[in-house]
């Protein structure tokens, strides 16, 4: 369930009018941060994170003559996280070529593994870890919900996948960093 | 609702997502289920740990300056190509090795330097700095009207803020600098791909003046000194447009340069 993207082919000069840098700067700009921490998370590389953030603003400012809504933050996090796994693409092309599988490993086998017990405080760096490790759709509603507070309508906007795969995927991240986080835990024993 | 059904919910009512019926019953079932609320309990206490734990990388002043540079050229009929041209890093790296090799320069040359040309590396070293340490701005903003009154409390005098966009030199921000053995004020521009620091602080005499650039360790100084305020530009950008800039800066069009 890839969603297409649009190759960005020398298009043609956008202008803003004076009024629209106005708007730009209300409705997009204050989200830099926000743009800035996804792609972050999404590709674990600060300079390739830089980049793709600059790419995507380069595109808003084009397109936003299509930014008819309110929510200034979500159209600018799909354009981000669109950007990001553009780059993505790019580098697996190069290497492996495993493509996200919804319906990967399965589910029931998921279900039935061990959680690990967080009655103790969990160290900070095993979580960081362990949302490391995650499928990077996972990682992606993770960091939208946990970091941005975004709610379900908003994730599936920002992703372009249907609320009910929001809600899934979301399960499964948090089973699966539960999971990764006891064996972490009996490593250290 | 059974277990099965609760654990499958357990994520959404976390998130407060569920409809208020559905939300009523896992609520009812937890009080009653250990092993279900026990299931809540880890993801609860795995939400927070996330939002506790997780660093949140906020953008750095250099892409908050290309993101702002690249929508104002897109303002008017005079923007013109503004895809980014070599990445902002190289400039860094740039900037180190230059630090490094000139430092060493530094010391040996030390002797034969005379004050302006002191000041001019003291300069070249805030620039530098500012550049490598990713504090480029205190305050980060295009508007003169915030930054100047930023500056207000902080310095003993009040550097003039003037926004150059119009002419292809944006305002980013300012910064407090030390210079001199005195705090100073640093604003920042941009031109194309390259920052400009101006360092701004109370001239020791009253005279006009305008030294041609002056180069260190790789980028172009301009000392000018106006309306009681010396000027220290500094930038990687070609000494013309530096120039062009700093007569600006420093010599407003109403005044012969």
């Amino acid at each position: 369930m890839t969603r297409e993207i649009r190759p960005e082919t020398g298009s043609p000069e956008r202008h803003l009018s004076p009024q629209e840098l106005e708007r730009f700067t209300e409705c997009v700009l204050p989200y830099l941060d926000a743009a800035h921490n996804l792609a972050h998370y999404l590709l674990r590389d600060p300079y390739e994170a830089e980049d793709a953030v600059q790419e995507a603003f380069l595109r808003a400012i084009r397109h936003f003559d299509g930014f008819r809504g309110v929510d200034g933050r979500a159209w600018l996090l799909s354009i981000v996280r669109n950007a990001c796994f553009t780059q993505l693409r790019r580098r697996r092309s190069g290497g492996d070529k495993v493509e996200f599988d919804e319906e990967m490993h399965s589910l029931e086998k998921e279900e039935s593994e061990p959680e690990a017990d967080l009655s103790s405080t969990i160290a900070a760096e095993s979580v960081r870890e362990a949302l490391s490790q995650l499928a990077v759709e996972f990682r992606e509603v993770m960091v939208l919900r946990e970091l941005e507070g975004l709610s379900y309508k908003e994730i599936a906007q920002v992703a372009g996948v249907p609320m009910g795969t929001v809600m899934s995927r979301l399960a499964r991240g948090r089973k699966q960093l539960l999971v990764a986080l006891r064996a972490g835990a009996k490593e250290n024993d | 609702m059974v277990c099965r059904d609760v654990m499958d919910r357990l994520s959404p009512f976390l998130d407060d997502e569920l409809d208020p019926v559905a939300s009523r019953e896992v609520s009812r079932h937890l009080e009653s289920c250990a092993d279900c609320a026990a299931a809540f309990d880890r993801r609860r206490r795995l939400s927070e740990s996330l939002r506790r734990d997780l660093e949140y990388h906020r953008a750095s002043d250099l892409l908050r300056a290309r993101v702002v540079r690249d929508a104002r050229a897109a303002v008017g009929e005079g923007a013109r190509s503004r895809r980014a041209a070599p990445s902002w890093r190289w400039l860094s790296v740039a900037a180190a090795v230059v630090a490094v090799v000139g430092g060493t320069w530094w010391v040996t040359t030390l002797p034969r330097e005379h004050a302006d040309d002191l000041t001019a590396r003291e300069v070249v070293s805030g620039h530098i700095r500012s550049l490598m340490a990713n504090h480029l701005t205190d305050v980060a903003s295009t508007d003169q009207h915030t930054v100047k009154p930023w500056f207000a409390g902080k310095l003993d005098f009040s550097p003039p803020v003037t926004d150059f966009a119009a002419a292809g030199y944006p305002l980013v921000g300012g910064r407090l600098d030390y210079l001199q053995g005195h705090p100073v004020a640093a604003l920042v521009y941009l031109h194309h791909q390259h920052v400009i620091n101006v360092f701004v602080w109370p001239a020791a005499t009253a005279l006009e003046r305008f030294t041609r650039a002056t180069t260190h360790q790789g980028f172009h100084v301009i000392h000018a000194t106006h309306a009681g305020m010396a000027y220290w530009v500094v930038s990687d950008l070609n000494a013309e447009e530096l120039a062009s800039f700093a007569r600006m800066f420093a010599a407003p069009p109403a005044k012969p340069s």
